[in-house]
Parts: C-alpha cells; sequence; structure tokens
C-alpha cells in the first residue's frame, strides 16, 4: 500500500471527484465531506512520502510498471515532496472553509458541483508536482487550468465570466506554448523522461532548436505564474472569483507554476545552461524587480482588497523568480521558504477576505472603518498575514526575505536588497491602509453597538491556521530551511 | 546558383514548418486581435491545431508506413507523437467546450460577444459602484 502512495496520492483526489457529484444527490454536506476527505487523505499520503523522501533519498514510481525512459515515471525529492505537502495541506484547509463561504457565494445548485471541480483542480496541481515526464506535466497543467476557468466563472459577479474567458485565452497560449517546447525536445532528443532529458541534453545546448524549446518553456510559464508584463489575467481572475476559488488559486496555482519552472530551469536544463548559452537570469532578474516594484506600487492604488492582494501576488512571485534568477544556494533556498510563505500568507489573507464577504459581503477597503470590533479574532489574523507580507522579524515573510537579501550580496548584487526594503516599505504602506481603517479609524456616524459579529468557526478555524503557521514557522523555520537546502544542494550541484 | 539552392532547400525541403508556422500566427492574431469572443475560440483552435500538425509531421520517418504491422513494412513511422497528439487534442476539445459554455453564459448576462462592448459595460457599472460608495 505504502509503495503505491506516490500516485494514490494523486489518484484519491481523482476519484473523490468522481464520487463528489454522486453523494451530493444526498445532500449538500456529504459531497463537502467526501472532499474533505479526499483532501485529508491526500495531505496524509503527501506527508508520508516526504517523511520516506527525507529519511531514503528520491523516490522513483514508475506506472504500470513500465521502466522509464518508456513508461511514465513519478519522482519525489525534497523539493517537489515539499510542495506536495504544501499543496495538499492548504487544499484541505481550504475545503474545510469552503462549506459556509460556498453557502454565501455561490448558487446552491452550484455548490456540488464545485467541489467535484474543486478536487480535479487540486489533483491536477498534485499531478504536476509529482510528474516527471514532461508530457504528463503539460496533461496536468491544462487540467488545473480548465477545472480553474470552471472556478472563476462561477462568481456571481458578472465580471467573473470575462475573468474568466481572458485567463483561458492566455492560459491555453501558455500551455500550447509548453506543449510546443516539449515537441521540439521531443524531436532532437527522441525521450519526454526528465532525468533521461538531463542526460541527454548537454550535449545539443548550441542547438537552435533546445534554445528555441527553452523560450517557449519559459514564456509558457511565465505566463502561468503571471510574471509582470503577462500578469494581465490575474487581478480580475482572482478579485471576480468566489473567495474559496481566489484563496486556493493565490495559494497554490501560482506555487506549482513556479515550481514547474525551477524544474524544467534547473532539472530538464542544467544550471550551466542558464549561465552560459542563453544568459536567461539577466531578462528574469529584471522582469523579476519590475514585478516586486509594479505589483506593491500598483497594490496602493487599488480600493478593493481582493484586488490590491492580487497585485500584491504579483509582486511576491517577483520574489520567487528573482530567487531562482540568482542561481546561488542561498536564492534557491530563498525561493523556495518564499513558495511556502506565500502559500500561507496569501492563503490566510484570502480566507480573512472570505470570512469578511461572508459576515457583510463588502470588499471596499473603505467599508472596513470599525471591523476590528466587529471581528476581532478573523482581524488578528489578518493582522498577522499582513505582517508576515511586510516580513517583520518572527515571521515567515522575513525569512525569506533575509534568504534574498543574502543571496543578492553573496551574487554580488547588492542593488537587489534596496529593492527587497523598498518593496517591503510599499507593502507596510498598502497593508498599514486597511489595518488603519480596521482598528483606528472612527466611524463618521453612531452606529448601535453590534457586538460582535464572528465568522462561523468552520472558517475561522482554517484561517488561524494558516496565521498561526506564518508565526510558527517564523520562529522554527529551521525545518522548512533544512528541507530547502536539500532541495537547493540537489538543484544546483550537479 | 548554389545559393538559390540553399534558399529553394529552406523554403520547399522544410515547408511542412512554414504551414505550421504560418498557421499558428495566424490563430495567435485571431487570439489577439480579434473582439468577437467566438473569432478569438476559433483563432484559439487554429493556433493548438498548428502544434498537433508540428508533431504528426515530425513523426513521419523518410520511407516509413503507417505504424501498423504488416508483412511488407521494412520501416514505421514514429506512433508516439501521435498518441501524445490524441490526448493534446482531448485537451483542446474540452478547453473549446469550457470557452463555448462560458460564451454562452456571456451573452445571457451581458447581451454581446465583442470584448470591447463587455469591458465598457464592465467600466460603467464599476464606475456607477464607486460612486455610490463615495456617496
Amino acid at each position: 500500500m505504502i509503495a503505491h502512495f506516490p500516485i494514490l496520492v494523486i489518484v484519491v483526489l481523482l476519484v473523490a471527484a468522481a464520487i463528489v457529484p454522486l453523494v451530493g444527490r444526498i445532500n449538500r454536506t456529504a459531497s463537502w465531506l467526501t472532499a474533505c476527505a479526499g483532501c485529508l487523505a491526500s495531505f496524509l499520503m503527501a506527508v508520508s512520502i516526504l517523511s520516506t523522501v527525507l529519511d531514503s533519498g528520491r523516490i522513483s514510481y514508475w506506472l504500470g510498471n513500465w521502466a522509464p525512459p518508456f513508461g511514465i515515471e513519478y519522482a519525489y525529492d525534497p523539493l517537489n515532496a515539499f510542495v506536495l505537502v504544501l499543496v495538499s495541506f492548504v487544499a484541505f484547509m481550504v475545503a474545510v472553509y469552503a462549506r459556509d463561504s460556498l453557502e454565501k457565494e455561490l448558487d446552491p445548485h452550484r455548490i456540488t458541483p464545485f467541489y467535484a471541480v474543486y478536487m480535479l483542480f487540486v489533483a491536477g496541481l498534485m499531478g504536476m508536482v509529482a510528474t516527471a515526464d514532461l508530457f504528463n506535466l503539460y496533461v496536468f497543467l491544462e487540467i488545473t487550468s480548465i477545472a480553474g476557468y470552471v472556478l472563476i466563472a462561477v462568481g456571481r459577479k458578472r465580471e467573473s465570466l470575462m475573468a474568466s474567458f481572458t485567463y483561458l485565452v492566455m492560459g491555453t497560449i501558455a500551455a500550447t506554448f509548453v506543449l510546443l517546447g516539449i515537441g521540439y525536445l521531443y524531436m532532437v532528443t527522441g525521450t519526454l523522461n526528465m532525468a533521461d532529458l538531463a542526460r541527454l541534453l548537454p550535449d545539443l545546448y548550441h542547438s537552435k532548436v533546445v534554445l528555441t524549446a527553452f523560450a517557449f518553456f519559459t514564456v509558457g510559464l511565465t505566463i502561468k505564474i503571471a510574471l509582470f508584463p503577462l500578469h494581465n489575467w490575474l487581478p480580475n481572475a482572482y478579485a471576480f472569483a468566489p473567495s474559496v476559488t481566489s484563496t486556493i488559486m493565490a495559494a497554490t496555482a501560482t506555487k506549482v507554476g513556479a515550481y514547474a519552472l525551477i524544474r524544467v530551469m534547473f532539472t530538464v536544463f542544467q544550471p550551466e545552461f542558464e549561465i552560459t548559452v542563453v544568459h536567461v537570469t539577466q531578462v528574469l532578474l529584471f522582469l523579476a524587480t519590475i514585478a516586486i516594484l509594479a505589483g506593491s506600487i500598483l497594490a496602493v492604488a487599488q480600493t478593493d482588497i481582493k484586488k490590491m492582494l492580487a497585485y500584491s501576488s504579483i509582486g511576491q512571485i517577483g520574489y520567487i523568480v528573482l530567487g531562482v534568477a540568482l542561481m546561488n544556494h542561498l536564492g534557491m533556498i530563498g525561493s523556495i521558504m518564499h513558495i511556502l510563505n506565500h502559500a500561507l500568507m496569501k492563503g490566510g489573507l484570502f480566507l480573512v477576505v472570505g470570512a469578511i464577504v461572508y459576515r457583510h459581503g463588502f470588499t471596499h477597503i473603505q467599508d472596513f472603518v470599525g471591523l476590528g470590533r466587529k471581528m476581532p479574532f478573523t482581524m488578528a489574523a489578518f493582522t498577522i498575514g499582513a505582517l508576515s507580507m511586510i516580513g517583520v522579524p518572527l515571521t515567515v515573510g522575513f525569512v525569506s526575505k533575509w534568504y534574498l537579501a543574502l543571496a543578492s550580496l553573496d551574487a554580488g548584487m547588492w542593488y537587489f536588497v534596496p529593492v527587497l526594503l523598498i518593496s517591503s516599505l510599499i507593502t507596510a504602506v498598502y497593508f498599514w491602509r486597511v489595518i488603519d481603517n480596521i482598528y483606528f479609524k472612527k466611524t463618521e456616524k453612531e452606529e448601535p453597538a453590534t457586538g460582535i459579529q464572528e465568522a462561523p468557526i468552520g472558517m475561522l478555524v482554517p484561517t488561524f491556521v494558516l496565521a498561526l503557521l506564518c508565526i510558527v514557522f517564523g520562529i522554527f523555520a529551521s525545518f522548512p530551511i533544512s528541507v530547502a537546502e536539500q532541495a537547493a544542494t540537489l538543484l544546483l550541484m550537479r | 546558383m548554389s545559393d538559390y539552392g540553399v534558399i529553394t532547400e529552406f523554403i520547399l525541403g522544410k515547408y511542412h514548418y512554414w504551414i505550421c508556422i504560418a498557421l499558428m500566427v495566424v490563430g495567435f492574431y485571431a487570439m489577439i486581435a480579434k473582439e468577437n469572443l467566438l473569432k478569438k475560440i476559433i483563432g484559439m483552435n487554429i493556433f493548438q491545431t498548428a502544434v498537433f500538425l508540428f508533431y504528426i509531421s515530425i513523426s513521419k520517418v523518410h520511407g516509413g508506413t503507417a505504424p501498423i504491422t504488416w508483412e511488407h513494412a521494412v520501416i514505421y513511422d514514429n506512433p508516439l507523437p501521435h498518441v501524445l497528439i490524441l490526448t493534446a487534442i482531448v485537451v483542446s476539445v474540452s478547453v473549446t467546450a469550457v470557452a463555448l459554455a462560458l460564451v454562452i453564459e456571456i451573452y445571457r448576462t451581458y447581451d454581446t460577444i465583442e470584448e470591447n462592448e463587455i469591458l465598457e459595460l464592465n467600466r460603467v457599472e464599476e464606475e456607477k459602484n464607486l460612486e455610490l460608495a463615495g456617496r
């Protein structure tokens, strides 16, 4: 049984996706329970995989017992086992949270199908993380994308339809570029297995075909992670989708895209390729810097909290790409830590927004006046998330920014340190605006004392778990850092 | 003379790539430049089909026959890209289905499928909301 965990971790989600509509005929609670059970089972298996990987090294699972490179291989090393645990954990938390939130935000007949599509979405993400086969990566990429379009489009606001359509067009361009890149690599090597490609490609680094393939991969995946000039689809998609969708997409989908980019850049292609042949790192560093600054500045200008968080996500993607493009050990640790951090922080913040929508139904920042008294616990979680986004010490946000700053100095590029500092300051500005509204501004007209109107317990618990993990991993950061260190060593030392 | 030979070889010898590139660019243009959402979807399909044709054309082996066991066959074409593209076609059909469903829903809510008109309607509504919030 344990031997088959590497595939069951995904299959259990796919099976749950099929069962959810069936049990949904009984009632909506049954379908919610099934979705939660599927995510929990997947999370527990992912934890077991991670502990096995940390104990005894790389796991290679052959689908249908066909040996790679001919069969499809699922391979786990510290990097993807770590991302796998992260994705399944956030997915479980959001699934628990989803029940109350969806009852409020969706039409009743759409709730059960929503869970089914949600399971497909998570399954696609997990598959992207798990697979060691490029074509399989493409298929899972499309599974999560298609599920993602649906999850966005079910929002009650009518803008959600157009947001979903824009994302569909951009997402299809991205996925087709990736498909084309895979085609080029297959043309010159005749294999689709990542390890096999890594073995065959170094002799072909100066081939134009390989260069083209790399270009298509990079552009395709940067659309998927919404790196700055290609980010157009993201703000509307996050802002008009139901809160549950915004959360799961912000917390996991772009992170998995970043993981895929790291995988292609450092496993399929080797670091020497980026350093000696294409010099893509300079381009990525430039774009990452612009993304960090532009994302933060645009976030200041927003009046809607969901849009603000979306633009801030674009900035955070910049951090991840910055660490990757610095091409050193510390930068890679910083990036992997930031994947963890951003999933926890942004996940937590979007869950808070969902709770506000549940109780009060608004997302405009200027309506937030007095929320500190009405929803003290939710707002405490928001404050923790905000502090972590700014990068205050003792929160996870500090850890990754610290590593990114060290990495910039280590690479001799000190000018990224002021970029990090300035962006942290701007982050403080836009979060302060919200916190000022929540706690300090007085309402103009005397409202009757309504007392505490807190979100239901089913929403509070997941929100608090994510917020508290921001602090726990900020203080006891040694475990994720040790995993990130192993992953970085594996990616860079060959 | 030999220069012409090189150029002819470049254009005629690799004609299947030229077809793929032309189709891809046509589809890409339609996806970006057309305002009508249905035309965008058609462009998307052309764009994807170009990539499918690319895969199929690289699977051809010189002198090879269809990859079916046959007594006279000496060399077979590479069947793997065919199989991959079968999967990719399924994906493409699913994306088209979702896109068409979205367009139907967009038509029901906005009464138009021209992108510029929809964005204009969205903008008007947003301004109205801002005014309401300002009061």
